[in-house]
């Protein structure tokens, strides 16, 4: 499988006034097209870094990242933005689907910024919203519907512009379990009908459900293999002192 | 993302909150409407002191001498024979003597204007005769004891029935002999209906003064200078000295008049641009404050793909929209004042004076307000699209 995504030694540093945080610290891993992977760690392992530079929002301070070939280290902001539009489709936890567009306008963003005319804009984004069960209520606002469905939504909004990957972050945060499982099997659905998936998160029981795990800490690479493997969920310092599993 | 679909996206965003917009553009409205007001309602004097001027007669030339020291003194004879040596540019002449004191009729004191003229007079303003006759040439050369009157006077004195009737002037009993066609649609006291017309010879005699003012009519009012010239050195020559006349014609004091309007116009209408730029402060405000409220909107659409120039189109184009849009309902609303305005000053102070927008006012309120828009909506927008994406994500 071509590498879709590359880090190689990606360094992240952020000023804090005098001090510098090292958010990213010499990670390296690749991720093929087509694969379902799920980023873990807790909070401050560097994850949502990690998300920023693969989503493009955000450059390594050091090393390379290879987007599909490309290095986007050395993009302006503007070819960052096409990047974004082009390649990437993001799923977030508070869904950010734009409170004042109905459904359809809402998935008509992406395109919209990618210059697709108008005509095509509403049957391909109509298209999305079927794919997510939702097409019979593209009228509606965003705010007139359940957290779920306004997941799904955000999904559709994901998949409208054709992106090579998936980025999702803590899709199930905001979502009770029952609705979360259903986010999680939809994105199941879009690895098997082969997208590429990138899943963020600090749960476990949500990272479990990916084909591969990349577990940070610290900012280092602890982990990084199948997802049905024992040590895939255990942290090493977790191991070391109770020696169980961190569910 | 073109023009109309950036426009179409702020037409949505400034249609969702209504109240808002509606204030922030008030500044807009109410200094395009302004502006719009004052600039009609300056040409709208323009065109009525032209009306009046018109009325006086701007094809003639008053002259005024002043003898007092010249060598020679001027009879009314010698002014005829100038007008007479230059048929090419001078045409009609007559002295005017202007009497104080008012007219007793019976045992009241009137404030009827009165004046000494010759039987031109009534050619160069065309007056008409209602009743009776005018002034005639013999009536001058006798010093005949008669006159004319205005309208007003045959019906507020008389009952419309003046002609062969007496009143005193200065003492002296004069005979009406004719009265002329009403002039203003409404007379009243003071008006120009309320005159009164008798031989200069006359005049000269009763005020026991040399006739020192003429009045001159030119053949083409299109070449005043030309004419203007011709006398004027008539006189020179005469006199051997400028010293002792004045001419002044009736379109150079228009064009004073005209020049004076239009620098009063032209303060006031600054005065109310002021607001305009107060609007676009205001415009400002509520668009910074917009910014703040949308930084996760803003986050949103960047990470779906919209480049700096993008989000700045979107900011700036809703900023001018919004300004724009103010400076139609101002228009609109500069329309209507000035249509109530020309009916009060009709109804109050019963002048026809037509308070009438002109096109370059209303184009120019316009393009300033939708260029303020812009102006005032880049500062904003340029706040807008360098926001960060990572943290307008995160922004609560």
């Amino acid at each position: 499988m071509a590498a879709l995504i590359t880090f190689q030694n990606v360094c992240k540093y952020y000023h804090m006034g005098d001090s510098t945080v090292t958010a990213a610290d010499h990670i390296s891993f690749s991720i093929g097209a087509g694969e379902f992977t799920a980023i873990v760690g807790s909070s401050g392992s560097g994850k949502s870094t990690c998300m920023n530079i693969i989503g493009c929002l955000d450059v390594p301070s050091e090393g390379t990242y290879l987007l599909s070939g490309q290095d986007v280290g050395q993009m302006n902001k503007n070819q960052l933005a096409e990047i974004r539009n082009e390649l990437l489709g993001f799923i977030f936890q508070q869904y950010n689907l734009l409170p004042k567009l109905n459904l359809l306008e809402n998935v008509e963003v992406p395109l919209m910024y990618a210059g697709v005319p108008r005509g095509e804009r509403r049957d391909r984004a109509h298209a999305a919203l079927e794919q997510v069960g939702l097409g019979d209520k593209w009228r509606h606002r965003p705010m007139e519907l359940s957290g779920g469905q306004q997941q799904r939504v955000s999904i559709a909004r994901a998949l409208v512009g054709n992106p090579s990957v998936i980025l999702a972050d803590e899709p199930t945060g905001a979502l009770d379990s029952r609705t979360g499982r259903e986010v999680l099997a939809m994105l199941q659905n879009l690895h098997r009908a082969g997208h590429t998936v990138v899943l963020i998160t600090h749960d476990n029981s949500i990272a479990v459900q990916a084909q591969r795990i990349i577990r940070l800490e610290d900012g280092r690479v602890v982990y990084d293999g199948p997802a049905d493997a024992p040590e895939a969920v255990v942290t090493p310092r977790a191991a070391g002192m109770r020696g169980g599993a961190d569910a | 993302m073109s023009i109309t679909e950036s426009l179409s996206l702020a037409l949505k965003n400034i249609v969702s909150s209504k109240v808002r917009t509606l204030l922030t553009m008030l500044g807009i409205i109410i200094g395009v409407a302004a502006v719009i007001v004052i600039v009609g309602l300056g040409s709208g004097l323009e065109n009525y002191i032209a009306d009046s001027f018109s009325s006086m007669g701007t094809n003639t030339l008053t002259v005024s001498v002043q003898a007092r020291g010249a060598t020679r003194t001027m009879e009314v004879e010698d002014m005829y024979q100038i007008v007479a040596d230059h048929p090419g540019e001078l045409d009609l002449c007559s002295p005017t003597v202007s009497m104080m004191g008012g007219v007793k009729i019976g045992t009241e004191t009137t404030s009827t204007s009165v004046s000494g003229v010759s039987e031109d007079y009534s050619h160069i303003y065309g007056y008409t005769v209602a009743q009776g006759r005018g002034l005639q040439y013999s009536d001058i050369a006798t010093r005949s004891k008669v006159c004319v009157v205005g309208a007003y006077v045959n019906q507020a004195y008389f009952g419309g029935k003046a002609v062969g009737q007496t009143l005193r002037v200065a003492g002296q009993a004069l005979t009406i002999v004719g009265v002329l066609d009403q002039r203003e649609d409404t007379m009243e006291e003071g008006g120009s209906d309320d005159c009164l017309y008798l031989p200069y010879s006359t005049a000269a005699r009763l005020g026991g003064s040399r006739v020192s003012s003429y009045v001159v009519t030119m053949v083409d009012e299109d070449r005043i200078d030309q004419s203007k010239g011709v006398l004027e050195s008539a006189l020179r020559s005469f006199f051997g000295s400028d010293d002792y006349y004045t001419i002044i014609t009736m379109s150079e004091l228009l064009d004073t008049m005209t020049g004076m309007i239009n620098i009063l116009v032209g303060v006031l209408a600054g005065i109310a641009a002021i607001s305009l730029v107060v609007g676009g402060i205001g415009i400002m405000n509520i668009m910074l404050v917009s910014v703040t409220e949308r930084t996760r909107e803003i986050g949103v659409r960047k990470s779906l793909g919209a480049k700096e120039g993008t989000i700045m189109e979107q900011f700036v184009m809703e900023a001018a929209v919004t300004s724009a849009l103010g400076g139609l309902i101002g228009i609109a609303l500069g329309y209507l004042l000035s249509a109530a305005a020309t009916v009060v000053v009709a109804r109050f102070m019963g002048e026809a004076l037509t308070v009438a927008p002109t096109l370059f006012a209303v184009l120019m309120a316009f393009g300033i307000s939708a260029g303020i828009g812009v102006l005032f909506g880049y500062l904003p927008a340029k706040k807008a699209a360098r926001l960060n994406p990572i943290d307008a994500l995160h922004y609560d």
